[in-house]
């Protein structure tokens, strides 16, 4: 046993002669680094780019970056990574989706804390690959980030929105011409007359609600315009309308709104400021708050109008518990479910945005509801031709979305 | 004329500069957009006075008429002056205090008191309105319940399609569900990613259009119930 041991040792070290005798393949310098204002900022950013190398491109070597104020120094690493990763294929909205694009590392030196924190400081980069053992270093490059004045890779939502705003002008101009232009019907805002007249039958109040966002919101907006028109028919009606708020803003917006309606339908002297109040702007306290007010008054019928959150279920479900007859409008998907499951009428989505232009049925609105219409033919056609191409290997409306 | 003139121009003028605004990075852009935010903000803050005084109105006249659940009013009023003491006595205690500048240990407040939060309105809040908030939060579970029972009966071929996707989500959402089948995870995430996902690209689609035609109107002042009123 004891003489067998040298012969192994022995053996093993002929056969591992040849794997220590041969060395790694030697790094070579990263070949035409390029410094450069990265697109699309306002400034602070900086792109490099660089080619790659079938010699430095592999597991275990990496690409470190170095940022200096000098070309002197000193120098700060502003970046590493590993040397298979980092391609100018990985962001097509800056360099397309050409092939030759894989043949080049890039790089995106964001705001470096003593280096790039200026807009429009000259910086100096150098690049060096490390396999952990040897270290190449490339040339030094240099480049002064500006702030720009157009987003390119927004040109297709500037195309689409322009596109789409034509659209609607179109049709609202086709609507001065053509004041009868059919829209489908909407059963929840047909229901909108039927509720108020049950609530007058019953003597007891409308509840509305504006939901949780303030009036930045395009929800909120179109949910005051949906309660001027309600306000409206309650003032005609001579029923009662409350208004518990989550926003002051909101409070005072809907206040002006109602009165408005009660001054139009000639009946200023029945408008209540008091029926239109704030409650407060903590979520969980709104929703007990307004639950109190549904159990205590026991509102004929309840209309929430507006962006929810996880409030609605509990706000919608104790006044399905009282059997009013409700009716909810919100373009926040997470609570569609819970409306539609506990209210007699959900306006789901643009359906929210349309009801004022619904209920008003002034032409030129309704125009607007006709252009939206045909935007979303557009989009459905898109998708289906996009489908049908891409099923067939064409992958051209694929990369147009990938290109931006 | 000057009410209703100069809502419609200062949103038209507004809303094509946030457009504009959107497409230009430039600094300018941003210190523009901060500005204006900076702006929502202090106009944010002085409405809450608004509210305030709206909320103690409100109960005032509550309890002056007697309205149904004016004992509620009355809470109102004591918690709203506790929180207000909470919040400024540490301040007017501290200030009326000769130590100077004691460490906060030291400060009258807390050796009157012995709370250990930085300042009442802190005990305010950890021990009165988060597990206030969290109680309400924690009963949608059983208006989950209750709703569920109502949509998920099978009255209608939809109500049966619910009742059955609702299941399989339920099932496969826990370990029992594995345990019957494999069909029922798998089903569960087909369910999720293909029907519900298309759904809800739908309506999102739908939303980003609404959005877009209702800017649109009230950009350019077709719009305008917002104001109050309908017509000029």
């Amino acid at each position: 046993m004891k003489c067998r041991l040298p012969v192994i040792v022995l053996l093993l070290s002929i056969i591992s002669l040849p794997l220590v005798a041969q060395d790694k393949p030697a790094l070579t310098p990263p070949e035409e680094l390029t410094a450069f204002d990265a697109p699309n900022d306002a400034g602070g950013r900086i792109a490099l780019t660089w080619r790659a190398s079938e010699q430095n491109d592999k597991p275990g070597v990496s690409y470190v970056i170095y940022g200096a104020l000098s070309p002197d120094g000193p120098w700060q690493e502003t970046g590493r990574f590993p040397a298979t990763i980092g391609f100018k294929s990985d962001v097509p909205y800056y360099f397309g989706l050409s092939e030759e694009n894989k043949r080049w590392h890039f790089f995106e030196a964001n705001k470096i804390e003593g280096l790039l924190e200026s807009i429009t400081t000259t910086v100096y980069f150098k690049l060096a690959v490390t396999d952990g053992a040897n270290t190449v270093e490339s040339s030094i490059v240099s480049s002064a980030p500006n702030g720009n004045w157009f987003d390119t890779s927004k040109v297709y939502i500037l195309v689409f929105v322009a596109g789409f705003s034509f659209l609607i002008l179109f049709f609202i101009r086709l609507a001065r011409n053509n004041p009868n232009l059919f829209i489908r019907h909407i059963p929840g805002l047909d229901a909108i007359e039927e509720t108020i007249g049950r609530a007058t039958e019953m003597g007891k109040p409308i509840l509305y609600l504006n939901g949780l966002h303030g009036m930045d919101s395009l929800s909120t907006i179109a949910s005051t315009s949906i309660l001027g028109k309600v306000a409206r028919k309650v003032a005609n009606y001579d029923s009662q309308i409350k208004v518990p708020c989550y926003d002051p803003i909101v409070m005072s917006v809907c206040q002006e709104v109602v009165k408005e309606a009660y001054v139009e339908a000639g009946r200023p002297d029945a408008f209540k400021e008091d029926n239109i109040f704030f409650i407060t702007n903590d979520q969980f306290a709104y929703a007990a708050a307004v639950d109190g007010l549904i159990v205590r008054h026991k509102p004929a019928a309840n209309l929430y109008m507006g962006y929810y959150y996880a409030e609605s279920l509990l706000i919608a479900e104790t006044g399905a518990a009282t059997g009013a007859m409700q009716i909810a409008g919100t373009d926040s998907i997470t609570q569609l479910p819970f409306f539609i499951t506990t209210c007699d009428y959900t306006l789901m989505g643009e359906e929210l945005y349309a009801a004022s232009a619904y209920l008003s049925r002034e032409p030129l609105q309704l125009g607007s509801l006709k252009g939206q219409d045909y935007g979303k033919g557009f989009i459905i056609a898109i998708i289906i031709v996009g489908s049908i191409l891409s099923n067939a290997g064409v992958a051209f409306i694929v990369n147009l979305f990938k290109v931006f | 004329m000057l009410k209703r003139q100069l809502p419609l121009v200062v949103a038209f003028i507004m809303g094509v500069l946030f457009i504009v605004q959107y497409f230009i990075p430039h600094q300018v852009s941003q210190d523009f957009l901060t500005y204006v935010t900076n702006w929502i903000r202090i106009i944010v803050s002085i409405s809450l006075l608004l509210g305030i005084y709206s909320l103690l109105h409100f109960h005032y006249t509550s309890i002056s008429r007697g309205s149904a659940g004016w004992g509620f009013s009355i809470v109102i009023f004591i918690t709203f002056l506790a929180a207000l003491c909470a919040g400024f006595g540490p301040s007017i205690i501290n200030w009326l205090s000769p130590l100077p500048q004691p460490a906060p240990a030291d400060l009258p407040w807390y050796r009157i008191t012995g709370v250990k939060e930085a300042s009442p309105l802190m005990w305010v809040f950890n021990h009165g309105i988060v597990p206030f908030s969290a109680t309400m939060f924690s009963m949608i579970g059983f208006f989950i319940a209750s709703a569920a029972f109502r949509a998920f009966r099978a009255r209608s071929l939809e109500a049966t399609l619910l009742l059955l996707a609702g299941v399989i989500i339920m099932l496969g959402q826990t370990p029992l569900g594995g345990m019957i089948s494999n069909i029922i995870p798998d089903g569960m995430v087909w369910i999720l990613t293909i029907p519900n996902m298309a759904a809800k690209r739908a309506i999102l689609f739908g939303i980003a259009m609404g959005s877009i035609a209702f800017s649109l109107r009230i950009i350019f002042g077709i719009e305008r119930a917002y104001l109050g009123g309908g017509k000029d």
